[in-house]
């Protein structure tokens, strides 16, 4: 056998077997590793058909960021996954049977005139000093210029997006503001209370006081908080001087 | 790189984007206008500009023939544009009230703008997806961007991920037709596609996948779930947004990819698309009838209007395209005013929502209610409203396509449809209004709906100034 069908095969096996552990695994820090397997093996598969540069991509930025990422998040984040697998014996059968039914309709379609490799001509290899890299920069840069730009701008709308959904002032968060905090007055945080060792009731009532005081605390820093810091301190001296 | 000014208009609103999304930053919250005008000046100029490069006749292509300018996508763009400053204008005093931030809405409105551009007047797959692309991912975002109401972020969840599952199935349809032909570009397309003949089962297995990506985003049944969700989830500015200027870059993708790519597998996606617009006709016209909610009574319209632009598309005819046009084009408009008056209507904070709402409208303001009741005659296709001419347009091309039973249908089931329009005219003439006050909109809103409503009358008089263009795009 060829060596390059055997790389082919070996790695296309372990690349369907890993992609089968993705979805069939429990533990999805499990499952992450399997993709990460699959990502690998599907480069290899890549490096076959003489798309280095799209190979070395896939490591570099799917194992080596996206899945790293990925990683983190699944393990930061507490999923109970016990909602997201009930009633899986009861969708079973009819989500079976549509992916049964989808799959032989495609295979009765594909079947009839469409296999066979005399329908494809035999790619040539590319000679020694041809340079992947090279040509996707060519033709990105050349031919797809303008498919290259619109992506972009794809990007930065994204980023907008991304921005504009989670980068808020929510009111019920806390912020520092410095200046504010620069010019506390003692009175505005201390409180001096008469204490009375001797007597259990006082105590009660000194505990009482201080929890009263930390909610007023509070209240006022939500209060600050909801003010935003949309209105510059220019806008609340022109008010004050209006008559 | 030769004839880089055909992209010019879509260089200078690139830029105009980046200098709205900028310059809001440096403005104080009392300046806040400042994004509306910008994005305003920018529409303006693009159109323009849109206008001063196009070429006299023919088409003219640039960047190795992905971009394509001829009359179709200089007629598109400039009902894009055009429509959009409507939106804008209309959807302005709603932003403010609601508390959306403003810069952010018009740089994101203003970049699905872009993405329609790009979308009309792409000439290969690759370009056509990414407009697209970029047109859904700042809807996803508007639809999102009023985040504290739980509706409208449920609203955009379901969009985003079904979205994402009609875009991957597009993506797919285009793999498939790339590989049964060996090119992204439509003309190639095309002759490879004459020379093969239909034999090609891999491109007709791509085409399926095509068709269920455009059904999609065109909103028809039965991919039209996401419709009414949207509509009544997302902020009315945002819905507005959607029912209007989409409709004709969904009509162009319909085009660029069924004609201008895949003429001559006519027979094979016919049959697909009667079956959309039979389901979209019948479905949205019978259950717009129980819908309470006047935006989702919309949404229903929306589909049964979809039908109608989708049965000129179908009859694969030169006369069928120009119709279809037409319909998205003027539809585009009516739905335009209509959301405008329901703007209108909102006072801080307090949107209208129920058909009930628009009880003695005439009493409270006679203008928006003769505005809306014009606006609801012309979707019912009564004449002389322009809407009776677009129906008339496309049910003659599927006549003379020997689809008349099809046709009937259609005519059936739109006087079905015309009883949940008359219905809110009734609301809005015969019965006591809740409450006495008139609806006070800004003066320029109000000369903008006064404006729209007699252009819905004008073309419905003279509709050969749209329909003239609408011909020639199509070599008629």
């Amino acid at each position: 056998m060829d060596f390059k069908l055997l790389v082919f095969w070996v790695f296309s096996l372990v690349l369907v077997g890993a992609a089968v552990g993705v979805i069939t695994t429990r533990n999805p820090v499990q499952a992450a590793l399997f993709l990460v397997l699959a990502f690998v093996n599907s480069a290899v598969i890549w490096m076959l058909m003489e798309a280095e540069f799209l190979a070395i991509t896939l490591v570099l930025v799917y194992v080596g960021a996206v899945m790293v990422l990925f990683l983190f998040v699944v393990m930061m984040l507490d999923i109970n996954l016990a909602p997201l697998r009930e009633g899986f014996h009861k969708y079973l059968v009819v989500g079976g049977g549509i992916v049964a039914a989808i799959v032989f309709q495609m295979i009765f379609l594909i079947r009839v005139k469409w296999t066979g490799d005399d329908k494809f001509p035999q790619p040539v290899p590319k000679p020694a000093e041809y340079s992947n890299t090279e040509e996707l920069g060519m033709a990105m840069y050349t031919d797809y210029l303008f498919q290259f730009e619109v992506a972009a701008v794809i990007l930065l709308v994204a980023i907008v997006a991304a921005i504009a959904l989670t980068m808020r002032r929510r009111p019920l968060t806390k912020y520092q503001r410095p200046a504010e905090q620069v010019l506390v007055q003692k009175e505005d945080r201390l409180r001096v209370v008469e204490v009375n060792s001797q007597d259990n009731q006082d105590i009660g009532s000194i505990s009482n006081a201080a929890t009263k005081a930390s909610a007023a605390a509070k209240a006022n820093a939500a209060n600050h908080s909801d003010n935003g810091d949309n209105n510059p301190p220019i806008d609340g001296a022109t008010e004050g001087v209006k008559p | 790189m030769d004839n880089l000014q055909l992209v010019a208009p879509e260089m200078f609103l690139l830029c105009a984007i980046c200098v709205v999304l900028i310059g809001d930053l440096f403005v104080t919250e009392n300046r806040k206008p400042l994004a509306y005008g910008l994005s305003q000046v920018a529409l303006l100029v693009t159109l323009i500009l849109t206008w001063w490069i196009s070429p006299e006749t023919g088409s003219v292509t640039a960047f190795g023939g992905s971009f394509i300018m001829d009359q179709m996508s200089v007629i598109c763009k400039a009902w894009i544009l055009v429509v959009s400053m409507g939106v804008f204008l209309y959807s302005r005093d709603f932003v403010n009230s609601h508390k959306i931030t403003n810069g952010e809405y018009y740089t994101l409105a203003l970049s699905g703008v872009l993405g329609m551009m790009i979308m009309v007047s792409s000439s290969s797959m690759l370009t056509l997806y990414l407009g697209l692309e970029l047109l859904a991912l700042s809807l996803y975002a508007m639809v999102a961007l009023k985040r504290t109401d739980e509706r409208s972020a449920e609203a955009a969840m379901k969009y985003f991920v079904l979205g994402a599952l009609a875009s991957g199935a597009l993506l797919y349809g285009i793999s498939m037709i790339y590989g049964a032909t060996g090119s992204l570009h439509f003309d190639e397309i095309k002759s490879s596609l004459a020379v093969n003949g239909e034999g090609s089962t891999a491109a007709m297995f791509g085409l399926a996948f095509l068709v269920v990506g455009i059904a999609f985003k065109f909103g028809a049944a039965p991919f039209h779930m996401w419709v009414p969700d949207v509509y009544d989830g997302a902020p009315t500015s945002v819905a507005l947004y959607i029912s209007a200027a989409p409709k004709i870059a969904a009509f162009a993708l319909a085009i660029r990819f069924l004609v201008d790519g895949l003429e001559t597998a006519h027979n094979s996606w016919q049959g697909m698309l009667i079956v959309l617009s039979l389901l979209s006709i019948v479905l949205g016209n019978v259950i717009a009838l129980a819908q309470v909610s006047i935006k989702r009574m919309l949404a229903y319209s929306t589909i049964s209007h979809v039908g109608f632009i989708l049965l000129g598309v179908l009859s694969g005819s030169s006369e069928g395209y120009s119709a279809a046009m037409f319909y998205a084009i003027t539809y585009a408009f009516t739905s335009l005013g209509a959301f405008g008056v329901i703007l209108a209507m909102d006072r801080q904070g307090v949107s209208v929502n129920l058909l009930t709402d628009l009880r003695g409208l005439f009493r409270r303001s006679p203008m928006y209610a003769f505005v809306m009741m014009l606006l609801l005659v012309s979707m019912t296709g009564v004449p002389p409203t322009v809407g009776f001419y677009a129906k008339l347009a496309v049910l003659s091309a599927a006549i003379k396509a020997d689809l008349t039973w099809l046709a009937v249908i259609a005519v059936v089931f739109s006087v079905v449809g015309a009883f949940y329009y008359l219905r809110v005219i009734k609301y809005m003439f015969f019965d006591e209004p809740v409450e006495a006050a008139p609806v006070n909109a800004a003066l320029d809103v109000h000369l903008g709906l006064a404006v729209n409503g007699a252009a819905i009358l004008f073309f419905g008089l003279f509709p050969g100034l749209i329909m003239a263009a609408c011909a020639a795009a199509f070599g008629l």
